[in-house]
This record gives structure tokens, C-alpha cells and sequence, in this order.
């Protein structure tokens, strides 16, 4: 290919540099493996999360034909990189790209190893143990598949409805699940009345009963792992596809939950590295524009390359060069930019990170607008000006990471003593999407095989939507 | 130091390993098509199309669902610099990938795949079965097929010509002349290079396919089109009435080998009438039914057997009869029916006439044979399970008979 003016003695040349300036910086990284590949292969791996294996599912199929229908007409190229979260972290550089993207995506990486070595979301991801992990279970769907007794269509139709549900799970890994013993202690002290320093003048209150027969005895959003230990009816076999796709979505959700921050991290230092590395001017050139093109605004949506760059710069500069108003308003800084911002690599995610340090001013520089539907078109409702900025806020702040799927939980798993599983939608004044409330159910139907009742509010009217034996059904609750 | 590993082009052909759930996930778009066949068939570009015509069938993805907020979420973005309240930034079907700060709204997830309309026929009527075809056994007619492989020979015709043998048969020569060509023939490159001499194919290494003629038992199917096409048949009853014709020829081509159409049209009169003239040709003043059966029966007496054809007949009208021509419009049909293996009746009624029209359906309640069906079309959505109708009841029918 004309473009491609480098061998691989060019990079692990510029490589070396560039890993020695990562550290001069601060940056602790995995270690890093790097693969070259055809863009063929790269919609493979795009389409397999950049997993070397994976076990196979058509969504994937789908996922390469629509990559490659996008790239052949052009609508949209590849990324210049792909980054697994795995120790050692494992990256794909494109074949085609000239020794400027191939820098670029290098330094690119490191800056994503970085982050995931050190944020805490991905704390609990066994990152040395990923593609093992991977590998194992794609080893185990395939001796599902290939079970004469199982077999490929009822695998697929487990793991259809499993996908459709893997991201209802728990999202918060910092706030501990209770053992069903501690569950139990809690509902019992529950009943004891709570205590009145006047109890001589009350009534005594009355003592509450629990049923510490109930199951769930507290809501439970793991629905996967719900269904999997409490339908008796389910094959081995099918228990484990449940705890395949739960277990993968773990492993994603730390993504999903610092998507801006992560993207932002890894721009500012490309953009820092590569400036330090005195390239020749025309690298330089080249450089800044594909920089420029990674890091612009998208009108009317989020590109995390974009606020995350930002964001990380103005932390920066807020702690280093801050202006007096800022001084009068936060007070003088207690440590440096670059403490601030390895000490805010750590400990954030993207809500916190967003609430914390997206400022009035920077909502203001960057036009961020809060927007909803009006009949066929997408209209502007509120701009970041003095009364409303705070509204679009926190419509940002809902829409990032997992706040953009709603929250469902798990009540009762024997609904009017009939086995009939009860799960309430929280609803926070964003309504379902009814088609896909209902294709949704009915995979929730189809693995608990029984009766699936989901209590939602539709346009401020409470509703219960079921699935059953005989289909869809919605009513009103009086 | 990081580890590199360069491309390796026999590893990128080797490892095209979405190449399985690619193959999974096309079936998948196949069944789907086959869902929206009603859909399809309501497009007009389909009729009237020459087989290998290829066409863009826009069908909705695979969806993968999940639980999703709907419209009444707001979502949060960067502007240009100068939003204001009130201002479209785009229109909110193309919403989904990219707006919505996570990409997690359902998009519309449209696909356009391409099928060759006999791709989309075969998919369309993969899980139909004509009823009454084990009547076509009885049917079988001898036809003629010029296609018998039988051994070769040293003559013939060039489209006959077995190129792999004749090119066998000339590098055999060659081995067994070798040494034998002269010198004289070798010809001089223009570098200087001596070239390999020519040896060109002669006579005897031409070698031909022998084909006999095949005289087999074939079934025979005719498709009689009937049609009102007196002044109240206006465009759209036509375009309707055309539609289901064209499902029906179709729909039997794929399940005999030689299949005829003929073409009725009737007002108080019937003639039989090219293809061009039967669809685009209207005429005035008021309608015997009656006179449309009796044609095709004596059509069918003429020149299509009962016993050597399958005959499949349709008549669509929009149900204005002189009354005075029931009885005998009952009469022929219940004639139709005996020579028949199918025949319906199908009344289009587009949703914006009126409700004073007549109708013959109450009538034709009185042909009870089990052969006979009839259908309402409404609308270009009504063709597709209509035609299905006209397919499957008729067969329960002939079940419970």
C-alpha cells in the first residue's frame, strides 16, 4: 500500500520512545502487545469486542456486515486502533495507515492502558486472566453447540434472550451484595419498632411482620444470575450460557461507565506524547490534523474524544493557572494539575467525572444543549445558559454510561403464589420504549417460563406490563 | 518494550472467522424477509418484472432488543456554538448510532440486502404448498426436453463442444508428436527468444456432446386471469387485481414446468386478450359475470384438458353484477370448479369506496365445492394474506372434505 512508509523496526523504533516518554509522564502501564492487521481483520475484531476468541453468535455476523457495509460505501472508516482491557494489554494497529496514524494510535494505547490498569472500575476485571477467559467460554458454547443433545438452535435462543437482559445486572460493585443471611438479620431488625424516645406518651408502634419466606427477600437487579439460581426448570447447560453472558457483561460495564473519561485520557496524552516527541514538521502536520479530526465536536451528540479532552485540559489548567474567580469560588488549589488529574484517573467514572468538573463555563464554551423530540424533528429545549445549564446537566449526567438503561428490579419471584416473577421498572421520568419493553419481556418470559409482570409508568400513568403463555398485555393499575 | 507482531497475509486469509455467524445472521435476514413479504408485494416495483431483476429489499434488521428508554427521554449534546431553544438539529429518526450521548436509543436499524426477484419468489413461497396438487399426478402430460447427455462425438454443433475434452485430446496428440513438429515451424520471438512452437487444435481433438431428445412426463399448469374491466374497475382495482395475478403465475411457475396464462377479460361480453391489453385497457358499461366463466370454460374445452392440465383460474371484480346474471354466474362456477384444482374469487374493494357497492360475495356463498374461495382486498396490505388465504384454507378445507 502507497501509505504505508514504515516496517516494524520503524516502530518498535518509535515505540520505545514513546513508552519512555509515557513514564516520564507518570503513565503505569500494562505491558503492551500490538498486532498488525489488514482492515478485514480489524471488523473482525470490532465485531468480537476486539476478543482474539470469542464464542460465536450471529449478532456478530451482523455486527461485521453492518461494519462492512459502512466501510465499503464509505459512510465511515475504521478506527485507527483497538484497545482490549487484558494484561498485557493487546491493541491493533491498521496495515494500511502511514507511520504518523501508527504513532498516534501507539500513543494512543498506552494512554488506555493506562487507564485501565489504574482506574477502579476495572478493579475486578482480572484483566491477566481476559482472554483466558474469553477463550473458555467460547470453548464452552461450542460443546453446547455441538451437543447432539443441545445443539446450535436452542443455544441461540438462550443466548438471544440472555443478551437481551445482560446488561440488567447490579452496577455498583462498591456497594456490597448481601448474603441471604445478612439479608434475613436486616429484615428481622426491620421489625423490631423503631425507637421512640417518647414512647410513654405514643402508642406503642406496631411490630411489622417480614416474610422471610420471600424471594427475592431484597429487590435484586441481577436478573441473569436471578433467573439462573431460581428456575428449577433450566438445563445445566443453559444455566451456564446465563452466567457466560452475565459474566461478559461484567467485564464491559467498567467500559461502558468511562467511556468519556477513558477516550479523553488516552486523546490528552497522544496529543502531550506526540508533542513531546520533536517529530519532523511534516509528521507534525500530519499529526495535528488527525488529531483535530479524532477531538471535534459532533453537533448534536457527544464524541467522548472531544469532552474528555477538554475536561482533562481545564482540570488541568484549573489546578495549575486557575483565575482568581475560580480561586474565590473553589479556593486555591491544594496540589498540582498533573496530582489532580492521575489522583482523578483513579477514583472516577464518567458521572462523577462529568458532575465534579464539567463547570458552568466549560458547559458554556462547548454549546452543550439538552434536546428531545418534537414529532419527526430533534429540537433544541434548553442551551447552557445561566438559568438552564444546570437542567442540561443533568440530562448529561442521566445519559452517560449505564444511566442510559434503565434500572429494573427484581421484587418477587412468586407473585400471588403463583411463580409469577414481579419486577419493577425505577422509573425516574424517562418511559420505556414500548416495542422493545415488549420483545424484552418476552425473552424474560421465555427463561423464567413463567409469567413475567414488569410495573412501569407510561406517560405518567402507572401501567403493568406482562408477558405470559398468551402474549403481550399492558393495563393500567387503578 | 512492547511486543509487535507484523501482518501476516496467509493469517488474515486464513482467519475469517465471523465467516460462520455472518452465514447465521443472513439466514436470519432471509426469515425476515420472509416476514415482510407483505410488505414486499405492497411495493409496486416487483410486478411486472423480468426475473433476474434485482431488488433492493429494505427490510428491518435483526432487531436485538432490550430494555430501552423511549421517546420521552431528552437527550444532551454539543452544538455548533450558536444554538438556540427551538432549533431542529436533525430529524429524529436517524437517531439512534451517534446521538444520544451513548448510542443506546434503538435506532432504526434498516438494511438494504439484494435479491434477485427469483430469489425473493423462491423465499416468498418456500412454505406454501398449492393445494390439490396431488391431483397433478393424474395430470402428467409428455413434453419434450432437449437435454440427454449421451456419450460424445466427433461432430456437431459449437455450442455442444466439450472443452475439456477437446483440449484432453489435443495435448494427448501433442505428447505423442513430441520431436515430430518441425523445425521450420518454430517461430522467432521478436527478442530473439526461440518461442515454443504453435500446435494448434485439428479436427479430431474437437470434441461434441451427444444429446438426445428427452420425451418425459411433465405437469402442465395454465393460470386463466379473469377480469372485470367494465368502467367501474378504475386503476387501483385493476393495479390491486394485477397484483394478485402476479402472485399467483408466480407462485405456480415454481411448481410446474410448463405454465400457461391466459388472460379474460369481461364486461357483459368476455374475449380473451393479450397481457398488455388485459391490464392497461379499460372499458365502459355494465358487467355479466357470467360471461367471463363461460369463456374460460370454453377455453379450457378447447385447447386445455382437464385431464392433461392442471388449471388454476382467478377472477377478480369489484362486485357490481347485474343481478339478473347471478344465477347464471353461480352456475359457472360451480362448472369452473369441476374442471378446476383451484378457483377463487376476489373482490377488491379499495377502503375509500363507498359501502352502497354490491356485492357478490353473499352470492357465491352458494358454490360450496371445496375447491372454491373466495377474498376481500381492501388494500395492497390485504394481497399477501389474501393470497396465503386463498392457498391454506382451500386446503383445510380439502382436509376436512
Amino acid at each position: 500500500m502507497a501509505s504505508t512508509n514504515w516496517t516494524i523496526k520503524d516502530l518498535e523504533h518509535w515505540d520505545a520512545r514513546i513508552r519512555a516518554k509515557a513514564e516520564e509522564f507518570g503513565l503505569s502501564c500494562f505491558a503492551q502487545e500490538f498486532e498488525v492487521c489488514d482492515h478485514n481483520q480489524m471488523m473482525g475484531y470490532m465485531s468480537y469486542s476486539g476478543m482474539p476468541a470469542h464464542y460465536p453468535h450471529w449478532s456478530y455476523g451482523k455486527a461485521y456486515e453492518k461494519l462492512k457495509t459502512l466501510y465499503d460505501h464509505g459512510v465511515s472508516g475504521l478506527p485507527y486502533e483497538m484497545v482490549i482491557n487484558s494484561n498485557p494489554s493487546l491493541a491493533y494497529l491498521m496495515e494500511g495507515n502511514s507511520l504518523c496514524l501508527q504513532l498516534l494510535t501507539i500513543a494512543h494505547v498506552y494512554g488506555h492502558n493506562d487507564f485501565f490498569a489504574n482506574n477502579f472500575t476495572f478493579r475486578e476485571t482480572r484483566p491477566e486472566l481476559t482472554l483466558s477467559n474469553f477463550k473458555l467460554r467460547a470453548e464452552r458454547v461450542r460443546d453446547y453447540i455441538e451437543d447432539p443433545s443441545i445443539g446450535q438452535e436452542r443455544v441461540e435462543e438462550v443466548l438471544d434472550a440472555a443478551h437481551a437482559l445482560s446488561l440488567n445486572c447490579r452496577r455498583h460493585h462498591a456497594i456490597r451484595k448481601l448474603s441471604r443471611e445478612e439479608q434475613v438479620e436486616r429484615a428481622l431488625a426491620s421489625e423490631l419498632p423503631p425507637h421512640d424516645p417518647y414512647g410513654g406518651i405514643h402508642k406503642a408502634a406496631e411490630r411489622r411482620e417480614v416474610d422471610l419466606n420471600k424471594v427475592p427477600l431484597e429487590p435484586e437487579e441481577d436478573i441473569l444470575l436471578f433467573i439462573r439460581d431460581h428456575n428449577p426448570y433450566l438445563g445445566d447447560w443453559a444455566k451456564d450460557l446465563l452466567t457466560i453472558v452475565h459474566d461478559e457483561a461484567q467485564y464491559f460495564i467498567p467500559q461502558i461507565e468511562t467511556k468519556i473519561m477513558n477516550e479523553g485520557w488516552a486523546s490528552f496524552w497522544h496529543h502531550r506524547i506526540m508533542n513531546s516527541l520533536e517529530l519532523p514538521p511534516d509528521l507534525h502536520m500530519e499529526f495535528l490534523v488527525h488529531h483535530n479530526q479524532v477531538v471535534r465536536p459532533h453537533p448534536g451528540s457527544i464524541n467522548p474524544y472531544y469532552l474528555g479532552f477538554k475536561l482533562w485540559h481545564d482540570i488541568l489548567r484549573r489546578y495549575d493557572e486557575p483565575t482568581a474567580d475560580e480561586i474565590e469560588k473553589y479556593g486555591p488549589p491544594d496540589k498540582s494539575g498533573m496530582e489532580k488529574i492521575f489522583e482523578v484517573r483513579e477514583v472516577d467514572r464518567d458521572v462523577s467525572f462529568l458532575r465534579r468538573f464539567l463547570t458552568e463555563e466549560m458547559m458554556r464554551e462547548m454549546d452543550m444543549i439538552q434536546y428531545e423530540r418534537d414529532q419527526g424533528d430533534m429540537v433544541i429545549t434548553r442551551v447552557s445558559d445561566s438559568e438552564n445549564w444546570r437542567v442540561v446537566k443533568e440530562t448529561l449526567l442521566r445519559s452517560v454510561g449505564m444511566g442510559s438503561l434503565p434500572v429494573l428490579r427484581i421484587e418477587d419471584a412468586d407473585y400471588g403464589h403463583n411463580r409469577v416473577l414481579f419486577v419493577r421498572h425505577m422509573h425516574d421520568g424517562r418511559d420505556l420504549h414500548i416495542e422493545y419493553a415488549e420483545k424484552t419481556l418476552a425473552y424474560l418470559h421465555q427463561l423464567w417460563g413463567r409469567e413475567v409482570i414488569l410495573h412501569t409508568q407510561l406517560q405518567g400513568n402507572e401501567v403493568l406490563l406482562s408477558y405470559s403463555a398468551e402474549g403481550f398485555a399492558r393495563k393500567r393499575v387503578r | 518494550m512492547a511486543i509487535f507482531r507484523p501482518y501476516s497475509e496467509s493469517e488474515a486469509l486464513r482467519s475469517d472467522r465471523s465467516a460462520g455467524d455472518r452465514q447465521r445472521h443472513r439466514q436470519k435476514v432471509r426469515e425476515a424477509i420472509r416476514g415482510n413479504i407483505a410488505d414486499i408485494v405492497a411495493e409496486e416495483s416487483i410486478i411486472g418484472q423480468s426475473r433476474d431483476k434485482i431488488i433492493k429489499v429494505p427490510i428491518r434488521g435483526i432487531k436485538e432488543y432490550r430494555f430501552v428508554y423511549g421517546d420521552n427521554s431528552p437527550g444532551a449534546g454539543t452544538g455548533t456554538g450558536d444554538s438556540e431553544p427551538g432549533q431542529v438539529i436533525g430529524k429524529a429518526d436517524q437517531e439512534g448510532e451517534g446521538a444520544g450521548a451513548a448510542g443506546n436509543q434503538p435506532g432504526v436499524d434498516y438494511y438494504e440486502t439484494d435479491v434477485t426477484l427469483e430469489e425473493l419468489i423462491e423465499i416468498m413461497f418456500e412454505d406454501l404448498e398449492l393445494p390439490a396438487m396431488e391431483r397433478k399426478r393424474l395430470r402428467e402430460v409428455m413434453s419434450e426436453r432437449l437435454s440427454k447427455r449421451k456419450g460424445f462425438r466427433k461432430v456437431g454443433v459449437r455450442v455442444h463442444l466439450d472443452k475439456r475434452r477437446t483440449a484432453i485430446a489435443r495435448l494427448r496428440r501433442r505428447m505423442a508428436t513430441r520431436g515430430g513438429v518441425k523445425a521450420e515451424q518454430a517461430v522467432e520471438a521478436p527478442e530473439g527468444e526461440t518461442q515454443e512452437p504453435r500446435f494448434p487444435f485439428h479436427r479430431d481433438d474437437m470434441t461434441y456432446k451427444r444429446l438426445s431428445r428427452d420425451i418425459r412426463p411433465q405437469s402442465n399448469a395454465v393460470v386463466m386471469c379473469i377480469m372485470d374491466t367494465s368502467g367501474s374497475m378504475d386503476t387501483l382495482k385493476k393495479y390491486l387485481a394485477r397484483s394478485f395475478f402476479f402472485l399467483l403465475y408466480q407462485f405456480v411457475r415454481t411448481k410446474y414446468a410448463n405454465v400457461e396464462v391466459v388472460f379474460i377479460a369481461h364486461h357483459t361480453a368476455a374475449r380473451e386478450v393479450s397481457e398488455e391489453e388485459f391490464f392497461h385497457k379499460g372499458e365502459s358499461g355494465g358487467t355479466l359475470i357470467s360471461s367471463g366463466y363461460n369463456k374460460a370454460l370454453e377455453i379450457i374445452q378447447e385447447r386445455y384438458h382437464p385431464s392433461l392440465w392442471n388449471i388454476y383460474a382467478f377472477h377478480c371484480s369489484d362486485g357490481d353484477n347485474w343481478a339478473s346474471d347471478n344465477a347464471a354466474a353461480v352456475k359457472a362456477a360451480r362448472e369452473l370448479c369441476s374442471v378446476a384444482n383451484l378457483f377463487g374469487y376476489g373482490e377488491i374493494k379499495p377502503l375509500n369506496a363507498g359501502h352502497y357497492e354490491s356485492s357478490m360475495l353473499d352470492i357465491f356463498d352458494e358454490v360450496d365445492e371445496p375447491n372454491f374461495h373466495s377474498l376481500v382486498i381492501e388494500r395492497k396490505e390485504d394481497i399477501w394474506p389474501g393470497f396465503k388465504a386463498f392457498l391454506t384454507q382451500e386446503q383445510a378445507a380439502a382436509e376436512v372434505g
